[in-house]
């Protein structure tokens, strides 16, 4: 099929993970992602799946862990207060490297916070989603064209690298409506010989856990990762680059933020400021090569986030002090306007005619 | 064009998640406001956070519209309650549009008022888009609206065909949503009440029934529910 229709984000993740082959939805309802679990729960039984809504958000990751330990392409959704829950559950599917799909549709925060869009679970996402040294790979779509895209795209990374894979939407990407066109319903999948489905005799027996009693043991299974994660690393950053080539001023923003930036940067270039928009689609991997390259032409840097600045310290790493990183952004649910952002490029543009460069 | 719709005094408006309820409701309002001294738009839903009328109560409030909210509305409480100021829409001596929440579970709030709504002269009108997944049949969109009539104990009297695709909404997008729309009407014994059309493309309509441009019954609106970034100030 590919004519449009008209879907909301929260829907378009849904039935993108059905069309990539999710079969198990382990859920607990939570504003602003509720509408995920409602259409898992009206189409999940017409495609012969399971849709589950756990007694607690710890249940459904765990139910996540063993439908994904059976080798099935298994989903679990929440909202950042939910997430947080969850952090035990991410940490024993890296522990035991099982794929999974988990999908982040942040509100404001810290505590129970609000119900208004937010990415202040960026540093959790990519940083501390649980305890251990683990990563997730973690996608940030901007449209909801690109939520349907990167669940179907991030059952087959966490397949291919067996490991979670973290979608990190927002209220705003997933209550607004797009058009979309949706991905033809995927049919070959790739051979999972770890799975525990019974040795019936003829294998030996298949072991999925993460606990690892001798320091060595564990320690090797450590450096394994860290291994497959420079493979990731090296292989999966992704990027959008708008009118970086000739950019004065680079602006870098994520998701939803991304939009109001890519408005701010149309409105600078036609005030005669040369801005650009830098978008990382991988928040892990982040895209520092992407961002290296540009601070050899760039004169500054400009984080727009929906947080208290948190990107802003990987753009810093990525710079690593070789042009100003400054950053603007709205927290608890506020959305920045494209004028407030455009304010802010105006502020930088004008500091660095200034001399301070 | 729309002066021959003869808009209802009490209208009532339903429909699937994201068919443009907000919207419509809005452009009503808004039109019935040059007709009456008094329009009151009373926002039903209790479900959705996000994109709703009481995020236009100022705008409205300007243009003479006055916005009833449910007691939480818009302060990120997710509290589900409807305020006491709902009855006074019923004293009302001009026009009052509800614009009731998304599909049965939203439309359940309106069934707190169904006596007092059956009780006035009024409309209730059926929104549907065919671009909407999983309502984008005639027989889906049919069947939606059983849900949300037993959820709301009230029965449409008309059904609005609102088929749009948002930005990316083009004339031929208007013109091939007709037969779904008329078929849906078939199915549900109800009127073809109206066409939506973005008041951007009205001027291409033909006058002239049985040209291939002309939409019967169409009421041009103005797109108010936007996203932040499509603030172009």
């Amino acid at each position: 099929m590919t004519e449009k229709v008209l879907m909301k984000g929260n829907e378009a993740l849904a039935e993108a993970a059905i069309r990539a082959g999710c079969r198990f939805f382990f859920g607990y309802p939570i504003t602003p992602q509720t509408e995920l679990a409602a259409y898992m729960a009206k189409r999940m039984g017409k495609e012969g799946g399971v849709y589950l809504q756990a007694e607690s958000e710890i249940a459904a990751i765990n139910m996540v862990y063993g439908a994904a330990g059976a080798g099935k392409r298994a989903m679990t959704s929440s909202s950042s207060p939910g997430i947080s829950l969850k952090g035990e559950g991410i940490s024993y599917m890296a522990g035991a490297d099982l794929p999974g799909v988990i999908i982040n549709v942040q509100r404001g925060g810290p505590g129970l916070g609000g119900i208004q869009p937010s990415q202040s679970d960026y540093f959790q996402a990519t940083r501390a989603t649980g305890h251990g040294d683990f990563h997730l790979i973690v996608l940030a779509p901007s449209t909801v064209q690109e939520m349907t895209d990167y669940v179907f795209r991030a059952f087959d990374l966490a397949d291919e690298y067996r490991t979670p894979v973290m979608i990190l939407a927002d209220g705003m990407l997933g209550q607004m409506m797009e058009p979309v066109v949706l991905p033809e319903p995927k049919t070959e999948f790739p051979e999972k010989p770890w799975a525990v489905t019974g040795h019936k005799g003829q294998r030996s027996h298949n072991i999925v856990n993460s606990l690892h009693l001798q320091p060595e043991r564990l320690e090797e299974t450590n450096i394994e990762r860290y291994e497959r994660y420079a493979r990731i690393k090296a292989t999966e950053q992704l990027a959008e680059e708008y009118l970086v080539e000739d950019a004065d001023i680079v602006v870098v923003a994520f998701g939803a933020s991304s939009r109001i930036a890519r408005s701010a940067v149309n409105k600078a270039r036609e005030k005669g400021i040369k801005a650009g928009l830098i978008r990382p689609i991988t928040l892990w991997p982040f895209p520092e090569d992407v961002i290296s390259a540009a601070a050899d032409r760039a004169k500054a840097f400009l984080t727009v986030e929906m947080n208290m600045g948190q990107m802003v310290d990987d753009v810093r790493l990525a710079v690593c002090g070789r042009k100003p990183v400054e950053f603007y952004g709205r927290a608890g649910g506020i959305i920045p306007t494209p004028a407030e952002t455009l304010a802010a490029i105006e502020r930088l543009a004008e500091s660095l005619e200034g001399g301070a460069r | 064009m729309h002066e021959n719709l003869k808009l209802s005094r009490f209208t009532v408006i339903i429909g699937h998640y994201g068919s443009g309820k907000t919207n419509l409701s809005i452009n009503l309002a808004l039109d019935l406001a040059a007709t009456y001294d008094e329009v009151m738009l009373v926002d039903l839903d209790i479900v959705n956070p996000y994109f709703r009328s009481s995020d236009y109560t100022e705008m409205l409030g300007q243009n003479g519209v006055r916005v009833i909210s449910p007691t939480f509305a818009g302060t990120t409480l997710d509290a589900p309650s409807l305020s006491a100021e709902v009855g006074a829409a019923f004293d009302c001596a001009g026009a009052v549009v509800f614009d009731a929440g998304g599909d049965d579970v939203g439309a359940t709030a309106l069934g707190r008022y169904a006596e007092e709504i059956k009780a006035i002269d009024h409309e209730m009108l059926y929104v549907i888009n065919r671009y909407r997944n999983l309502t984008g049949s005639p027989a889906e969109a049919a069947a939606l609206l059983g849900e949300i009539e037993s959820a709301c104990h009230l029965r449409a009297t008309g059904v609005v065909n609102n088929s749009h695709l948002k930005d990316e909404t083009t004339l031929e997008t208007v013109l091939d949503s007709l037969p779904f729309a008329r078929e849906t009407a078939v199915l549900l014994g109800l009127p073809l009440r109206f066409t939506t059309v973005p008041a951007r493309l009205a001027g291409e309509l033909s006058p002239e029934p049985g040209a291939a441009t002309h939409v019967e019954n169409a009421y041009p609106i103005e797109i108010h529910v936007r996203t932040p970034w499509e603030d172009v100030s």
